[in-house]
């Protein structure tokens, strides 16, 4: 990652605004530059305790043969690394990841597709900001457990199925391809209010006479949209692609809760999951999500290279 | 990454490599049962999973009833919802209560470390059930408060409806009577609780049942459980047939165990695969659901030696004393008491951990029928989990199962016998890695 990732700014980035020599007394100019550090004080603890502290000792724990509980743990060099890597049946999970990066694309498009109706002056649109965006306030387990009632045999599903006339009669879980299309579907059900409010934010910054001169032009909608909105917000989507990409590498809730993984569900993260807690097998499962911080960074780093940040200048 | 970040990163790396050392490593700590009980005092925690129990006051009574005996001692309750998930994370610590179930995850070779020893083997075997289920080096560290008999729950008047009057003694026979309750009845014939996992899982305990072996154990740690006519094999075998003459409930993905009780008591389930220790709730949830609790019924597994049914025993969560308890002693009383006196195992309609108590009324029909207990040598069983874990077969845990559930209902491509080949061999190689 280069530091363009800054700029991104999802993350809060703590910077600290680099202090302009002023000519003051020595003690005056010590403070003003332990300012900035005292406010950031809390926020690098918490950061530290609970982000990079855990990764770091996740990595001291991929080196050794830990079960998660015996006190005795051994170094075993880069063991687990190695087992990693010769067992190719830990990556075939990735094909999964698959439906939920065909997921993706549909919900950054739809995402899209409100976000622009929704910036034009349309009846209830409050409304339907708050009905779009309301699933991802919901608590992934408990999204879970309503879809499992949703796609029971005669669940939800079915009934709203057999009242438009189309009598159904197949699991929804019960094969891999259509349980990762149904998982992968609830997945855009949670996700889509994120990217959608994301998109909104982008769009509304944008300065109202712009489109007031586009129309002068003669522009319609899809061109206002071609050549303002587009352009407008194009940090934004390229963030949402990143963040989509990462997420479908890292799926974990919704197919955990479920389906536990079973009939073909299983993806990197549940199978990291059961490494560890299922198997005992803490420092293999620690190596193998080292591993996957190593490869979400290195598709970003990629996708960064590909499509370089530039600056949005509409004016 | 940016400058700051490998920065923090570095520090949180020092900050941690100072953590990661382990704790004290005291071992070998006895907890002696004391010579006069209203001499014991002292406040101990009992860490349990029964919520349930917590929560509606019965382990309350069960102290009130113990303080009648030790009267200085007061006893406190820590009922854990995911009691492996949370006590495994306390035991890193020294506060994991001062009596607690060893959780499954432990290693029997590290017992010493963790908990208390409760006496020698030889002593305590002569009364006791399971103890060689937490024997290391010849000293016991846990005692099981009650015991289950694996076997089948089932709705006798389904089974009586589809004209089946006696217990099937091979599983080809099995397979015929559920064949039979599909044609008969409207009941599931089989019911997986495919989604809960841990129902499934449960098929393992089918071991020893077939051959009828206390040794059963000791053969899987030594042999392969999937070779023709093995124990596990005709289990798995049975699981698949089932599963494969479409006898299950039309979808596995979505089951539901809470639900499956009053169905299976209401007569829309005939029979699941569980073990004693469910009959009791079965029964609960059909009183619940207006349904006549003597309806539930239990039968072994459809396998004989010599003509007579094997059923094995099993213990519960073992209790233990933790090593680092202030109150050894009286944490030492309150297992001694609930393990001999609270009527715990009765209350449950479980098998009693002391050998010379009879049979709970459950088990009548086994008596009749004159099926064989055997009480399994578990002295290989910390052997069986390490080739287990190392192997991530996975007999102790669902995966496999509902990969073998998913194979027979045709969601994933395969066939029996290369998949039972397929753990036959990871078992075998393991084994031969692990060493003897």
């Amino acid at each position: 990652m280069t530091d363009t990732t800054e700029k991104a700014a999802v993350e809060p980035a703590p910077g600290p605004a680099a202090p302009k020599p002023a000519p003051a007394p020595r003690t005056a100019r010590l403070w003003r530059g332990a300012t900035p550090w005292l406010f950031l004080l809390a926020p690098l603890t918490l950061l530290i305790v609970f982000t990079y502290a855990p990764i770091a000792n996740m990595v001291a724990y991929s080196f050794t043969d830990w079960d998660g509980v015996s006190p005795e743990l051994h170094y075993t060099g880069a063991e687990n690394y190695a087992e990693l890597f010769t067992r190719s049946d830990l990556f075939e999970v990735f094909w999964v990841s698959g439906y939920y990066l065909a997921a993706s694309v549909v919900q950054i498009v739809a995402a899209l597709y409100f976000a622009t109706i929704l910036s034009f002056n349309v009846r209830f649109r409050n409304f339907f900001k708050g009905v779009l965006f309301f699933p991802y306030l919901i608590n992934g387990v408990a999204i879970g457990m309503v879809f499992l009632y949703f796609f029971q045999d005669g669940g939800t599903l079915d009934s709203v199925l057999s009242l438009l006339g189309v009598q159904t009669d197949r699991a929804w879980l019960g094969t891999p391809e259509s349980a990762n299309t149904s998982l992968a579907a609830v997945s855009v059900w949670r996700y889509l209010g994120l990217n959608f409010v994301l998109f909104l934010g982008a769009i509304q910054s944008i300065p109202g006479e712009l489109y007031e001169a586009a129309e002068l032009d003669g522009a319609n909608r899809w061109h206002q949209f071609r050549h303002i909105i587009a352009p407008g917000i194009k940090p934004v989507l390229s963030l949402t692609v990143i963040l989509s990409i990462s997420g479908s590498l890292s799926v974990f809730e919704i197919p955990y809760i479920m389906t536990g993984g079973a009939t073909g569900t299983e993806t990197f993260v549940i199978q990291t999951v059961k490494l560890a807690f299922q198997f005992n097998k803490t420092g293999l499962a620690s190596a193998a999500a080292v591993v996957l911080l190593l490869i979400v960074l290195a598709v970003t780093w990629v996708q960064r290279r590909l499509v370089p940040d530039e600056k949005v200048d509409l004016v | 990454m940016n400058r700051r970040t490998v920065l923090a990163m570095v520090t949180g790396a020092l900050l941690l490599s100072a953590c990661t050392g382990t704790g004290g490593s005291s071992k070998g700590a006895e907890a002696k049962a004391a010579d006069d009980p209203s001499k014991v005092s002292g406040t101990i925690t009992v860490l349990t999973h029964r919520t349930d129990l917590v929560q509606d006051g019965t382990m309350k009574k069960y102290a009130a009833e113990f303080n009648k005996a030790y009267p200085k001692v007061k006893v406190e309750f820590d009922g854990i919802t995911d009691y492996e998930g949370e006590v495994k994370i306390r035991m890193n610590t020294e506060n994991y209560g001062d009596v607690l179930m060893i959780p499954a995850v432990i290693e029997k070779k590290d017992y010493p470390r963790f908990f208390a020893s409760l006496g020698s083997q030889a002593e305590r075997g002569e009364k006791y059930r399971f103890t060689d289920y937490t024997t290391v080096d010849g000293k016991v560290y846990g005692q099981s408060p009650l015991g289950a008999v694996p076997g089948f729950i089932y709705n006798k008047k389904v089974w009586q409806r589809a004209g089946i009057t006696d217990w099937p003694t091979t599983p080809d026979e099995f397979l015929d009577d559920l064949k039979a309750i599909k044609a008969k009845t409207d009941a599931i014939p089989y019911y997986t609780n495919f989604k809960d996992m841990w129902p499934l899982r449960q098929w393992t305990e089918v071991n020893g049942s077939v051959s009828c072996d206390e040794q059963a154990t000791t053969r899987l740690a030594e042999g392969d459980p999937w070779a023709e006519g093995a124990d596990l094999r005709t289990a798995d075998t049975l699981l698949y047939d089932i599963v494969k003459s479409g006898l299950i409930e039309k979808d596995p993905t979505t089951t539901n165990w809470e639900a499956s009780k009053p169905r299976i008591a209401k007569g829309e389930i005939a029979t699941m695969w569980l073990g004693s220790w469910a009959v009791i709730q079965m029964r609960g949830a059909a009183k619940q659901a207006g349904a006549d609790p003597v309806d539930i019924g239990f039968m072994p597994f459809p396998a004989q030696k010599n003509g007579t049914f094997c059923a094995v025993t099993l213990p519960d969560y073992n209790q233990a004393v933790n090593i680092h308890s202030e109150h050894k002693e009286a944490a030492r009383a309150w297992i001694d008491w609930f393990t001999d006196k609270s009527g715990y195992a009765a209350d449950n309609l479980a098998l009693s951990p002391l050998k010379a108590d009879p049979l709970p009324a459950i088990l009548k029909p086994y008596e009749e029928a004159g099926v064989k207990l055997l009480d399994l040598d578990d002295s290989k069983g910390a052997r069986v989990k390490s080739i287990d874990n190392q192997s991530e077969v996975g007999i102790n845990k669902p995966d496999y199962r509902q990969d073998l559930v998913d194979l027979a209902r045709g969601a994933t491509k395969g066939s029996l016998d290369d998949f039972l080949d397929r753990l036959a061999k990871k078992w075998t190689e393991t084994q031969a890695s692990l060493g003897s």
